[in-house]
């Protein structure tokens, strides 16, 4: 075994962790920070982001309008200090983005080009082409490079924290080329592994997103908050899930059903608006939650069209043009020639919700701390707060940049006071894991991984998808325990040391079984409809404030099972209204103002 | 319908050298080679192979489709009647199956100083029309795939040379109208694995899958590293 000191250890080569690790390096260079990745940087599902980041920019627009459509969006389980905390200081990332090279798209005169996007009362995303995440993380990777004190070790796949008394004390990896665990030693940790789209049989994300952050905190005792909410996005290509980004609606682009019809006027997103003429937060630009309903509804109405199989709707971009299509939305045009056979300029796009984001996570406070000493959490792996119950579209991605600033910041000052655990108190952690490792193999030779992944997946699908009810929740549940123990005593298929990809994908299994009932014990628990929370149980269709204005927090018990606690909402400004949007949100706005 | 594909498989830990197997998988029209590699994997737990975004953007699952470098997840069985033998990515160090060692890569990305240089600082973007950002932006495509360096037989005869990934970055930094750090990029430019190592084959080109255009820039860098070097001649050293 490997072993190493470090100051700093972030995990995770997202956006996130390497905003964070630059935050870290500018505060402190004698610090030495450990980028910890289970692939390289560049591949990290930041990449696969196309919309953009959110930031209020124009001259018409204000803090608070920012701030009411994110707690409104969040269908006001938003951490409003929070909230307020991420308004004022995403410009001023995305400015330091630009100054570090990054490619936003510009107006004529040379000033940053912002686009609509759903649920934002104003123009303020600002945008590589649809290229976005690709840019930001290619520039922060790039820019990482000159900073001497951070040191990567990529295709290194982390195991477990070490936990010294409530507080980290560093992290146990294997090297994935070799198969040896190393052992690194840290004052601060920050996890930054991304989300759990892949415990969900349909989804946009990367085959990487397999919410291992997550389960690592949460077998240390740390609570991950509001993970009932799994944003299904509502334009994934069919079968594969493939992002078609909402910047197409942003554009101009419309849903239209089978019979050709704009269907989202009937779910109080209308009045329909003329084509070419797209207004924010009505229509195809509501939010992400309201779409996905609104495709269920159709579907279960028989108005959905059907593309090999699958039901799907179709978003129109032909009056867009294919000048401007090229020029705004090439990655589309691109995806959707190779991946459906369609030109957007000639024919409609087809598409459906798959999976797409974890608005819940890693339970931290304002400054990405969680309930371990030194251990901190950012993006889509943590709950800082910010998304609620629905995120809206380009808030993640400046949420990467203001929060990773943060914790790189604090982890930073924390390392600078604190000394390493010494090597006696992690012997027995490491001791175990080891031993784990060399005894592997489980051994039930009968069952095998694909087996259990599928069968997870699917009942995810089927027991926590857009909509839910209490039977389904339960037998949800029910399957994923017994799912468990087979995994339990399941043999690992390779023994091998090099490039072993058969262990990796136990290790990932293994933590997306325990992110996956955390899911699902959550929203069992929350017996409303809020967000992306929809029940279809008798008297839980609504909202219900006097109950379930709370975080819910899951917590894991000694048999794997999850205990669910509740958190109260931070409201400092804006109470509990009503979530409208549409022409009957205008006239909501217009009285609120 | 079933289509049988060719994988060349190595494991370090038993196999001398690497050798070739043939798999059947199911395919329709959809069918990427990356979806026929999973398959495999599935009956054969032991195959390694990168991928991650399935989209063509993360640049993990590139490989060699019947000797030509390719991403995976962008390469369709239908376009191979006469079917595919896939390969590890040539002219790197393969590790395992259809892993390669990506290190010298990484290494030469970093070499060119792939960073903004730019000492003023301040609190508001600066200004960059969109012809200025059209200048560079193809350039800024490069998703480091590596499929560039399979194609490059320069960088086959000689691993040392930068390579058509790096020095397009080079480029696209030193062709951006922010950046003030074209005199510290240039000297790795002109050294001996810098822009002349390339033989303008034009290959990296041709099977870049994001229109990157790697063999233009390193020829664009050709102008100006001849522009540089007899600016250093008539100039007295220190004088610059």
């Amino acid at each position: 075994m490997l072993q190493l000191d470090m100051d700093i250890i972030v995990v995770g080569g997202g956006g996130a962790g390497l905003r964070a690790a630059i935050a870290a390096a500018e505060a402190s260079p004698t610090l030495n920070v450990a980028l910890v990745s289970k692939v390289y940087p560049m591949r990290s599902h930041t990449v696969a982001a196309e919309g953009g980041a959110a930031a209020v920019t124009l001259s018409e627009d204000s803090l608070q309008s920012h701030f009411f459509d994110t707690v409104a969006g969040s269908d006001w389980l938003a951490e409003q200090d929070v909230v307020e905390f991420f308004v004022q200081h995403a410009y001023q990332e995305l400015v330091q983005l630009e100054r570090w090279g990054c490619p936003w798209s510009r107006k004529n005169d040379g000033s940053v080009q912002v686009r609509r996007f759903g649920g934002m009362k104003t123009e303020r995303t600002w945008f590589a082409a649809d290229k976005t995440g690709f840019h930001i993380l290619h520039t922060l990777f790039q820019t990482s490079l000159k900073y001497p004190s951070i040191e990567r070790f990529d295709e290194y796949f982390v195991l477990d924290l070490l936990v010294v008394d409530q507080r980290v004390a560093g992290v146990l990896a294997i090297r994935y080329s070799t198969g040896e665990l190393v052992q690194i030693r840290a004052k601060s940790v920050i996890l930054a592994t991304g989300g759990a789209g892949r415990v969900f049989h349909y989804n946009t994300n990367s085959g990487i997103v397999t919410g291992d952050g997550m389960a690592l905190a949460l077998r240390h005792g740390v609570a991950l908050r509001d993970m009932e909410f799994v944003q299904y996005h509502p334009t994934g290509l069919p079968g594969s899930g493939i992002l078609i980004t909402e910047a197409c609606r942003g554009e101009g682009g419309i849903l239209l059903n089978k019979d050709g019809y704009r269907y989202l006027q009937d779910y109080g997103l209308g009045p329909e608006t003329p084509l070419g003429e797209p207004r924010n937060k009505c229509m195809e630009l509501g939010p992400r939650d309201r779409l996905s309903q609104a495709f269920w509804q159709q579907q279960k109405l028989g108005l959905t069209g059907d593309y090999q199989g699958h039901a799907v709707v179709y978003l129109d971009l032909r009056h867009l043009g294919d000048k401007h299509l090229k020029e705004r939305l090439p990655l589309i045009c691109e995806l959707a020639r190779d991946f459906v056979n369609v030109d957007p300029a000639k024919a409609p796009i087809p598409v459906r919700p798959a999976v797409h984001y974890t608005m819940g996570g890693v339970m931290t406070d304002i400054d990405c701390q969680t309930s371990i000493q030194g251990l901190f959490a950012i993006g889509e792996c943590a709950s800082v707060g910010l998304h609620g119950a629905n995120r809206l579209g380009s808030n993640s991605l400046s949420e990467l940049l203001v929060f990773g600033k943060v914790a790189g910041e604090r982890a930073a000052a924390l390392a600078q006071q604190n000394d390493h655990v010494s090597h006696q108190a992690i012997a027995q952690q490491t001791a175990v894991q080891q031993a784990l490792l060399s005894g592997m193999p489980g051994h039930n030779t009968n069952d095998s991984l694909v087996a259990i992944r599928t069968a997870m997946t699917k009942a995810m699908e089927e027991g926590c998808g857009i909509y839910r009810d209490a039977n389904s929740m339960q037998h949800c549940l029910d399957q994923l325990h017994s799912l468990r123990q087979r995994y339990q005593v399941l043999n690992v298929e390779d023994q091998g040391k090099v490039y072993n990809s058969a262990l990796l994908q136990h290790l990932e299994l293994g933590f997306g079984l325990d992110v996956a009932m955390a899911i699902c014990s959550s929203a069992l628990a929350r017996k409303e409809s809020r967000g992306a929370h929809q029940r279809l149980d008798e008297g839980l269709t609504a909202r219900n404030d006097a109950e379930f204005l709370q975080h819910s927090l899951a917590v894991q018990q000694q048999d794997g099972s999850i205990d669910i606690r509740w958190q109260a909402v931070t409201i400092t400004s804006l109470p509990p209204g009503q979530r409208l949007y549409g022409d009957c949100g205008a006239v909501n706005e217009g009285k609120a103002s | 319908m079933t289509q049988t594909i060719v994988i060349a498989r190595y494991n370090p830990e038993q196999d001398e050298k690497p050798h070739h197997e043939a798999y059947q998988v199911q395919s329709d029209d959809n069918t990427s080679v990356l979806d026929a590699l999973q398959q495999v994997q599935q009956q054969d737990p032991g195959l390694s192979f990168r991928w991650s975004c399935r989209m063509a953007i993360c640049g993990s699952c590139g490989v060699m489709v019947n000797g030509v470098p390719k991403l995976g997840c962008q390469t369709f069985l239908r376009d191979y009647p006469a079917g595919l033998v896939i390969t590890p990515l040539s002219n790197f160090a393969v590790e395992k199956d259809l892993i390669v060692n990506m290190e010298p890569f990484l290494e030469h990305l970093s070499a060119i100083k792939p960073w903004l240089i730019n000492t003023a600082e301040g609190t508001q973007p600066h200004v960059q029309t969109p012809k200025q950002l059209a200048k560079y932006q193809q350039f800024a495509n490069c998703i480091n795939c590596g499929l560039c360096y399979s194609a490059c037989p320069q960088f086959g005869l000689n691993p040392e040379f930068r390579g058509p990934a790096a020095l397009a970055l080079a480029h696209r930094y030193n062709l951006d109208s922010r950046d003030q750090g074209k005199a510290q990029r240039m000297p790795e430019l002109n050294a001996k694995n810098g822009v002349w190592t390339c033989t303008f084959v034009g290959f990296c080109s041709e099977v870049c899958p994001k229109k990157v255009d790697p063999a233009a820039a390193i020829n664009q860098g050709k102008v100006e590293s001849a522009k540089d070097m007899i600016v250093s001649v008539l100039k007295p050293s220190g004088a610059r």
